[in-house]
């Protein structure tokens, strides 16, 4: 048997037990509630996070669901590394997809661009994914502090048979209740960090040991800047512009999208507390360091309803 | 992390260590809702360089402070999203102080005011009313006041903006003040703070200001920092976990899993599973991070218990010495949210903690006039509209009053055909009728009766348009009944209208009572023992799986008597497709009210082929597959 913990019982919550609840039961809903769940993995911070709650949801059952890595090939080598470790706890069943026709093409953000790729091999091959294991729903890990226009998404966000959002036609979410029905063939995306920060996921990983990928620790790396942007250089699948020459700066990621289109940030935080601490003083948001993003400021509204997450 | 604390670990423990409290701002359009939340973002430092950066460039673009931050911008997410036509309900907005995480629920003052208010409101643990001090208390106020209220929202804020346009003359706030309390005192409250505040310049937000040396209370940040939250009252309730999910990996463990919604958990103590009253203690609290001893309100975790007894999602597991009450029929406050109205009689699903139930709006008492109010007579609420309720559901469940606990006594309903949410709702007490009255289990019952006929008792509900064909089958089958010797009876909607149900007329409402009454007869004919055949046009979908519910569905048999609304418009037998294209008869199906094809009915006649006998026939031999006979 387990230890038990103190007997001195706390009379309230603190918001990161508050949030990390909320979370707990947004997942044990979907579970109870739909017939083939699964979890979009991204190995991300976020998506680690998400895993980390999801196993205390269901513990000591093994994880009721899948994880889905749609993988766009253009992972930093580091995040590969994590989510095989992932993918080796017996607890867990992943599944990677990758977009056949992504594939077929050569598809790379360098020849096609930054919003062909990722609608290529992330919006697609997402599609042809859940439309392949017949998941009815989805688990993301987007929050709505990340960016204005996901201030009023909901928690479950209803999509039909073509995947696509209808903005018209959202269900008021009240108290804890979640209104799970759909109809045949009709999926639902679920967003369990609905409600946190990006600085109550630090604090969460730091609370909770929680193994992110080392890319967002500081270290010295090569980089290149293009476009206003620190671009590391990994391997050969970031071909380099006529004069640019890598050279080693200390930085890290406060966000992992897809290799190259994340940039870094120079910064000494090695640590989880220099990392939040940095946080605290940090001046710019974290999507900043996304080429999606820069496209068009609608442009998020536009990917969601056509089925990017 | 690092080996020995230091400062900075400490700072970073005290900042995981917070409270959470949400609340709501309600405000008319222009009170300054944006402009306030925007300040309390930037002066509490929730807003990144990048951001601030852009405001900076919109502001100096369209917005109306000159070379000033316009913070209204800030939140103006909307515009572009009000063009496409998406509904906006709430937004949240997230930010921290040393004491407290807040999420702040921003609702758009607009149209679905209500709506949109009370979604935001049924998670709120205090409210921010903003009057703009030029306006004083409007019609607007009392409506969000009133909502906050019925949401069981005990603490509110009354920020009364725009201080610096009235001179930030103490008169004008005084009296704004000893206007609101006098209709305040009519809701449920339990404190009101008010505050002197101009959003624009920041006085009294965040900091006091120097311009009005007569205030002395706190500023809206100091007030939203002491505040109390709801989760932490709740913890002194009475235990009610709702089982959320049975958590059975293998034989030998058995777990319940849910969120506490009031009260606390120990290991050792007596509980109640609800609805069916059994009792055991609990021997674990599972966690990922080691069994723990307690857990209190707001806390998502895995009971064992001693005794295996069966327990299943919907079940609220309950302190064994304070249980909640269990009934099956509600007094309860309806907010409609849907664009169709509500249907008095039509059944909709309702869920409330884990469980789902079938759930029957009756009575409608009375409708709300918000900002009087008033109570007004209603047959029916529209969208955003709010009203007292009679509510009847099939199956007993444990609940208590909302006002006691928002989480065991709030509800939603759900349209059993669109899904869609239809209206939130809030239980004020059990209808001692539901507790006294129980269904009568006769000694002499459905079998006994059918045995001594010799035949099965069922009901052939037969749908169509009018002059479809339905009486003339349906005729023709009971004589070849009779024939049989079976003991039937014939239900048509001629004889019925005019006797039963001549109070009813064929607005939508009426029509769903309408099906209702004769659903109900059919099924105490049935329960006699009868072959009951049933001719109604019945045109609604819902209204026919209704009738389906309330006759038990083994017994009941769907004959769609297909006929094209050409076909039936040329025979029109009673001279009635003339009249209704000629506007004499209003609400006429397949004219100007629809009609709903049944999509799987048990039989199909088409009666473009079939002739009378063929299709009597057709109809005598399902129910002779169905065993009907023997
Ligand atoms: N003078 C003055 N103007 C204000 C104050 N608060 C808001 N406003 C202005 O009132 C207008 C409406 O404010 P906004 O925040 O958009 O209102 P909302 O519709 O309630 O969100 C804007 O032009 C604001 O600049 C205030 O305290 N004093």
């Amino acid at each position: 048997m387990p230890e038990s913990h103190s007997a001195a019982a706390p009379r309230s919550l603190s918001q990161l037990d508050r949030l990390e609840s909320e979370s707990i039961h947004i997942l044990r809903e979907v579970v109870a509630e739909c017939e083939r769940p699964v979890m979009l993995y991204s190995i991300g911070k976020d998506s680690a996070v998400m895993l980390h709650l999801a196993r205390k949801a269901f513990f000591p059952a093994r994880l009721p669901f899948p994880l889905l890595h749609v993988d766009t090939r253009f992972k930093f080598r580091e995040m590969y590394a994590l989510r095989d470790r992932i993918a080796a706890d017996p607890d867990i069943d992943l599944i990677v997809h990758i977009n056949p026709d992504g594939v077929a093409a050569n598809m790379n953000p360098f020849d096609h661009g930054a919003s062909v790729h990722t609608d290529v091999m992330k919006t697609q091959g997402l599609k042809q994914a859940l439309d392949q294991h017949g998941f009815d729903a989805a688990f993301g890990g987007a929050r709505r502090d990340e960016e204005k226009s996901r201030a009023k998404e909901r928690i479950f966000s209803f999509r039909n048979a073509q995947h696509r959002w209808d903005p018209k036609n959202q269900r008021p979410e009240l108290w804890r209740l979640y209104n799970t029905r759909k109809r045949k063939g009709d999926s639902i995306r679920v967003f369990p960090l609905s409600n946190w920060t990006e600085l109550d996921v630090w604090q969460y990983i730091q609370r909770e040991s929680i193994a992110i990928v080392p890319l967002y620790f500081a270290a010295e790396r090569p980089v290149v800047e293009r476009d206003g942007m620190l671009i590391m250089v990994e391997d050969a699948r970031l071909p380099l512009r006529d004069g640019e020459v890598p050279q080693q700066r200390r930085i890290r990621f406060r966000t992992l999208g897809c290799y190259p289109l994340t940039g870094a940030i120079e910064s000494d935080a090695d640590s989880l507390p220099k990392i939040i601490a940095e946080m605290l003083v940090a001046s710019q948001s974290e999507r900043q360091g996304r080429a999606i993003d820069h496209d068009a400021s609608a442009s998020m509204e536009k990917k969601k309803q056509e089925g990017y997450f | 992390m690092a080996a020995a604390p230091s400062d900075r670990d400490d700072f970073i423990a005290a900042q995981s260590d917070k409270e959470l409290l949400r609340f709501i701002t309600c405000g008319s359009v222009d009170d300054g809702k944006s402009s306030l939340i925007g300040r309390l973002l930037y002066e509490s430092r929730a807003l990144f360089e990048d951001q601030l950066a852009t405001l900076a460039s919109d502001s100096r673009r369209v917005g109306t402070q000159g070379e000033n931050l316009d913070f209204a911008l800030l939140l103006d997410g909307l515009s572009a999203e009000r063009e496409q036509g998406i509904t906006i309900d709430v937004s949240y907005r997230y930010f921290s102080t040393e004491r407290r995480k807040f999420i702040v629920a921003d609702t758009p003052g607009h149209e679905q005011y209500t709506r949109n208010m009370v979604t935001g409101a049924s998670t709120a643990d205090a409210a921010v009313i903003l009057i703009d001090a030029r306006r004083g208390v409007l019609p607007q106020t009392h409506r969000h006041s009133t909502i906050a209220s019925l949401l069981g929202i005990r603490h509110v804020v009354v920020a009364v903006n725009k201080m610096d346009l009235v001179d930030e003359a103490e008169n004008t706030f005084r009296a704004i003040e000893s206007e609101f309390r006098q209709f305040a005192d009519q809701l449920d409250f339990d404190d009101i703070e008010f505050i002197p505040v101009s959003a624009l310049r920041g006085d009294n937000v965040v900091d006091p200001s120097s311009t009005m040396p007569w205030y002395r209370g706190p500023t809206l940040l100091g007030f939203l920092e002491n505040v109390p939250i709801d989760e932490q009252r709740r913890t002194d309730e009475p235990l009610r976990m709702p089982v959320q999910w049975v958590n059975r990996p293998d034989q030998s463990f058995r777990g319940y899993a849910g969120t506490l919604a009031s009260g606390s958990v120990r290991v050792g103590e007596r509980v109640r599973v609800q609805p069916s009253a059994r009792e055991s203690t609990v021997a674990r609290i599972v966690s990922f991070d080691g069994d723990l001893a307690t857990a209190i309100a707001g806390q998502s975790i895995t009971l064992t218990l001693a005794d295996e007894i069966d327990i299943s999602r919907g079940d609220i597991i309950s302190a064994a010495n304070d249980p909640a009450e269990v009934a099956d029929q509600f007094d309860a406050t309806l907010v409609w949210m849907d664009a169709n109205a509500l249907l008095p009689g039509r059944p909709y699903l309702m869920k409330i903690g884990s469980a789902t139930i079938n759930a029957n709006v009756g009575e409608l008492k009375y409708k709300l006039q918000v900002d009087t109010l008033e109570h007004l007579a209603a047959k029916t609420l529209e969208l955003n509209e709010i009203g007292s309720v009679n509510l009847s559901l099939d199956q007993a469940i444990a609940f208590d009053a909302y006002a006691r606990n928002r989480e065991t006594g709030g509800f939603i309903l759900i349209d059993r055909i669109s899904n869609a949410t239809v209206a939130a709702g809030m239980l004020n007490f059990a209808l001692r009728r539901a507790s006294n009255i129980h269904l009568q289990a006769l000694d002499v019952d459905q079998s006994a009766r059918s045995a001594l006929m010799g035949h099965k008792p069922c009901v052939l509900w037969f749908t169509g348009l009018s002059g479809a064909g339905k009486s003339t089958i349906a005729n023709a089958v009971e004589k070849l009944l009779l024939a049989r010797g079976c003991h039937t009876y014939l239900l048509d909607g001629d004889n019925v209208r005019h006797g039963l149900n001549r109070n009813l007329g064929f607005t939508d409402a009426d029509r769903v009572e309408n099906i209702r009454r004769v659903a109900e007869v059919a099924r105490l004919m049935a329960d006699a023992g009868l072959m009951t055949l049933v001719s109604f046009i019945s045109p609604f979908r819902q209204d026919r799986a209704n009738a389906r519910d309330i006759i038990d569905s083994d017994d009941f048999i769907e004959v769609f008597v297909d006929t094209s609304l050409a076909i039936a418009e040329q025979r029109d037998v009673k001279g009635l497709y003339k009249k209704a294209r000629a506007g004499e008869l209003k609400n006429f199906t397949g004219i100007d009210s629809p009609y709903e094809r049944p999509e799987h009915a048990d039989i199909r006649i088409d009666t473009e082929s079939l002739d009378v006998d063929a299709a009597a026939r057709q109809i005598i031999s399902v129910m002779q597959q169905r065993g009907l006979f023997d």
